[in-house]
Parts: structure tokens; C-alpha cells; sequence
């Protein structure tokens, strides 16, 4: 029986119940998911500035908190922490690590950058990036366990990675444990499974789920990340330690089976095309939940690659009305901007309080009596001076607006679009590197 | 009897670039029927009209007793570039549990 954790499911996540589920869960292994499409272009431009950066912000905090129980209990950690600058995060785990003994283990191959060019097709738009057209940033490819089977044959302690798929940094550690050949495809879709179900930590815990009076959960305050004890046939048990907050129940697991998959029979990862339409899940005990069904077809031929490109500036600020008439007033202040900012085209108010998230459907809930109301203006623009007036005219309304208004917050931020080509899976180059202390 | 699929489902969002894909799960086997017949695509479209600006396709999941609706063209352009204070459509899945459904007296 191979015990896995999940030691984080996004590339901010609470820090705490990754320590307790190590020191208290008798684990083989902890996975950290931390990369999304946009963190990785962020990351991009963060080594752009300095090379020795551009890796997960918290990893350091992470290895000084993980590492030391980790080594204890003969846990080894995976993450794709390594971000845009995996050999850096390994030197940088390894200078934590060092004093314990901890060898450091780093995949690099997943920049695809030199693969892409003006005539690669964007696939989710139909595009190529020259008809695209704006500032490329980064191209990454998602590896898949192929790739970072290396580094887990390794002795290391740590794995470190960059855009990797992210269940396969699950998978990867059973494919390594049950010695399944990467063609298996029936064993490599039921461990996708288990990955996928961990790869978000707390969102199979209770996270994510809590409803009061429909889904209750008990301690959301201390959730707990799960850890899944997984069978060499790939079928597995979900479960958390019992003495931190949350739960694992039926819905939980049911909920992050299906979490952003569309075609529930062909998932498609760099490892196979898993098949979780019959996945069948059975609360065996307290916080116990057994999986069984998945399984999967043969792996694609192409990679994935997230292509992000320069999204120019977004403006956000905001005002506040309360009080007798707050709607009124505040749907007055969005008139006045529509007519002051009229030459903005990507341009959205919003009043929070009244409609906001769903303004824009075609019959929005009619809250006209609200009493507390933010006005919101979003805007998008290349030229910073337009960013900064969105947020000049909404502080402007202190003394150009309707009565009453208040706390004006306003930040400008750059950001990132991001979409997807396909690159033959054998134009890869993935190289390992182990730094040892 | 007339009750929001709330009281007799649940449900999450998740987000692929412009594509929002929301799972609906019935909490009680009894209920399955009554979610496969009456939560429609065409029903999710109606619940999510102005949001969704794309397809909608409806997956059954019978083992576990959900369906999955994968929206294209659902984010206004996805995480990266939507100007909705929600650019990952988590909220979308409590217009969907919003929707009315018809549920047989027992």
C-alpha cells in the first residue's frame, strides 16, 4: 500500500496542514500543486528580472516547514514549485535541505519557448500567435511522468518540477512504486484519478464545498489536506488524519472526480486518456472514502503547451455607498463614469451588492433595495496612463459624484492571457539534475 | 412539488481557460431521474443566458449519479482576461442550483 498526501492545491495555499498531514500521517510521499496558467507567466517575467528567481514564492517557507518532518519520517516531497526556474528551486530547497542530508532532485525541458513561432496554432482560438498578435511571454509544455521519471528513480528526498501535468506528480510515484509499464494504460487511469482527486488538496477534504444547512462541514477553520492509500491495482481509499478539520464523504469525493473535466471518459493528460465515467465511489468508514472504476485508454501524441502573451494593464477600483437610496446613488457614479471613461472599450461596472458577478446575465436578480452597494470599474488597457485614470476618475467622485460616497481602493496590475498549442511529444527535451548536500 | 435543485442536489464549477464546466450530482439515488430528465442542457443554457455565450454539452456520469455540463465561450474570455470580479466562474454552479425543478410527492 503506498500512502500519498497532498500537500497543496494551488500555488498559495495554507501551509499547516501539509506539516500535520507529514508529521502525523505516516506518508511515502506529499505532492504540491502550486502552478496555474497565469502563475506561470508570472513567474516568467519574475526570472526575467533576476535569474536566480521566478520559482514558487512560498517555497522556501514550505521546505523550512516540510523538510524537517519529512526527512523524520522518510517522506519524499513532488511539486512543479520549480515554477519557471526548477534547477534555481532546487538550489534554493537544497540550501534548507543541506543540514539534513536532503538531496534535491530538478526536471528542466518543459520551456517550450523555442518550439513556437509566428506561425503555431493557438488551438482554443483557432489563431495563430502572429494573427494573435501580442507580446509572447512564456510557452510551457504540461510533462507528464515520462518526463519526471528520472527524478523520482532518484534518491532524492525532494522532486522538483515546472509545468508538469498536475496529476502526474501523483502518478509518478505509484507508476515508480507498482512498477507500471507507461503504456498500462488501465493502471495509469486509475492512478490519474488518485492525482486528480489530490491535486487540489483541500477541495476533496471539504473545502470548497461547505453550504451551510445543505453541506455542512465540521473545522473548516483547521481543514485538512487529504492522502489517498492506494492498492497496487490503482484503486484506492480517500481519506484525511481524523484529527484535523473537514471531511471526506461521498459528495466530497464526487465533487473533485468530476472538477474541471469535460468528457468524464477521455481525460486527457500527457500519461493517457483516463476514463472516469465509471468511477464508483463507497464510504467505507469516518472520513474513508473508497474509489474504483477509472481507468483509461492510450496517451496522446502531442503535449500541451500554455502560450502566454502580454494582457496589458488592468485597472480596478472601487466606491461605496450606503445608506437611504445607496443604489440609486451608486448606479448614478456608474452613469457618470460610463460618460467620463467612454473611450475605454474593455470597460465593466459592476454594483456589488445589487449585481456584480452575475450582472451580466440576461435577467440579473433584482436586488433595488440593498443598502450597502460597491460600485466596481474594471477596465483593461496597454497605455498606463488609461489605467491610471480609472482609477483618478473613481476617486474623483469623492467631489464629482453622488453624495455619500466612500472608500475608494483602486490598484493597477499587468497581466497575462494565456492560450494553447500542441508541440509532438518527442520534440521534448527533459533533463534531470540532482544536487546533493 | 416545486423545489429549487438545491434542495435535492449539489454541485462545482471549475474553469479551463474560456471554458466553465459545472457538475451536478443528486444527493439521493431517488433523485437521479429527476435531474437526468429535467436539468437539460438546454435548461443550463436558459439558467446561465448572457453569461454562456457558446455551447453547452451535457455528459452523464451514472455511477455517480451526476451530469457535466462543459460551457465554451462561459468566462468573457477566460481567467486571464475577464473583467468579472468572478473571472473562474465559481459562482456559476449556484445559478444551476438556483434553476426550479418539479419533484414527484413521494
Amino acid at each position: 500500500m503506498v500512502r500519498i498526501g497532498s500537500g497543496a492545491g494551488f500555488a498559495a495555499d495554507r501551509i499547516d496542514p501539509a506539516v500535520r498531514l507529514i508529521e502525523q500521517g505516516r506518508l511515502d510521499w506529499i505532492g504540491f500543486e502550486c502552478l496555474a496558467e497565469r502563475t506561470l507567466a508570472q513567474a516568467q517575467t519574475v526570472r526575467a528580472a533576476d535569474p536566480a528567481k521566478g520559482y514558487n514564492r512560498f517555497l522556501e517557507a514550505r521546505m523550512r516547514a516540510c523538510l524537517p518532518p519529512a526527512m523524520a519520517n522518510g517522506t519524499r516531497i513532488i511539486s512543479n514549485m520549480g515554477a519557471a526556474n526548477p534547477r534555481a528551486a532546487a538550489e534554493a530547497a537544497a540550501r534548507i535541505g543541506a543540514g539534513a542530508g536532503a538531496a534535491v532532485a530538478y526536471v528542466t525541458g518543459d520551456d517550450v519557448m523555442h518550439l513556437i513561432g509566428p506561425d503555431t496554432l493557438l488551438q482554443d482560438i483557432g489563431m495563430t500567435v502572429r494573427e494573435f498578435g501580442r507580446p509572447l511571454v512564456s510557452a510551457n509544455a504540461y510533462l507528464g511522468v515520462e518526463q519526471i521519471l528520472p527524478a523520482i528513480e532518484s534518491d532524492a528526498t525532494v522532486i522538483l518540477t515546472g509545468r508538469t501535468a498536475d496529476p502526474s506528480l501523483f502518478l509518478g510515484p505509484l507508476v515508480h512504486a507498482y512498477g507500471w509499464a507507461l503504456d498500462d494504460w488501465a493502471h495509469l487511469g486509475a492512478g490519474t484519478l488518485v492525482g486528480h482527486l489530490l491535486e487540489c488538496a483541500g477541495q476533496v477534504t471539504g473545502g470548497y464545498f461547505a453550504d451551510p444547512g445543505h453541506k455542512d462541514v465540521p473545522g473548516l477553520a483547521d481543514l485538512g489536506f487529504p492522502l489517498c492509500e492506494v492498492a497496487a491495482d490503482g484503486s484506492a481509499t480517500v481519506t484525511k488524519l481524523p484529527t484535523d478539520g473537514g471531511c471526506v464523504t461521498a459528495q466530497t469525493v464526487k465533487e473533485q472526480t468530476l472538477y474541471e473535466v469535460h468528457d468524464p471518459a477521455r481525460y486527457l493528460t500527457p500519461d493517457v486518456t483516463a476514463n472516469f465515467s465509471r468511477v464508483r465511489v463507497r464510504e467505507e468508514g469516518r472520513d474513508r472514502v473508497a474509489i474504483a472504476g477509472a481507468t483509461g485508454g492510450p496517451r496522446p501524441d502531442t503535449l500541451k503547451v500554455t502560450v502566454a502573451f502580454d494582457g496589458g494593464m488592468e485597472a480596478e477600483a472601487g466606491i461605496s455607498y450606503a445608506g437611504p437610496g445607496a443604489a440609486d446613488r451608486a448606479r448614478l457614479a456608474a452613469d457618470v463614469l460610463r460618460q467620463r471613461l467612454k473611450d475605454i472599450a474593455a470597460l465593466r461596472i459592476d454594483l456589488i451588492g445589487v449585481s456584480s458577478l452575475h450582472g451580466t446575465l440576461a435577467a440579473p436578480s433584482n436586488l433595488e433595495r440593498s443598502e450597502d452597494v460597491r460600485v466596481r470599474v474594471a477596465a483593461r488597457t496597454d497605455d498606463p496612463d488609461t489605467a491610471d485614470r480609472v482609477l483618478w476618475e473613481v476617486e474623483a467622485l469623492y467631489t464629482c459624484g453622488p453624495a455619500g460616497g466612500g472608500g475608494v481602493r483602486g490598484q493597477v496590475r499587468r497581466t497575462f492571457v494565456t492560450h494553447d498549442a500542441y508541440v509532438p511529444r518527442d520534440a521534448i527535451r527533459a533533463e534531470t539534475g540532482v544536487i546533493r548536500p | 412539488m416545486r423545489k429549487t435543485l438545491r434542495d435535492i442536489a449539489h454541485a462545482r464549477a471549475g474553469d479551463k481557460g474560456d471554458t466553465s464546466s459545472i457538475a451536478v450530482f443528486a444527493k439521493r439515488p431517488e433523485d437521479w431521474p429527476v435531474l437526468r430528465e429535467q436539468v437539460t442542457a438546454e435548461a443550463v443554457a436558459r439558467a446561465l443566458a448572457g453569461l454562456v455565450r457558446g455551447e453547452v454539452t451535457r455528459y452523464e456520469v451514472e455511477s455517480l449519479h451526476a451530469l457535466n455540463f462543459v460551457m465554451t465561450s462561459a468566462l468573457e474570455g477566460g481567467v486571464n482576461s475577464s473583467l468579472n470580479l468572478d473571472s473562474h466562474g465559481k459562482s456559476w454552479s449556484y445559478l444551476v442550483l438556483a434553476m426550479p425543478v418539479e419533484v414527484p410527492t413521494a
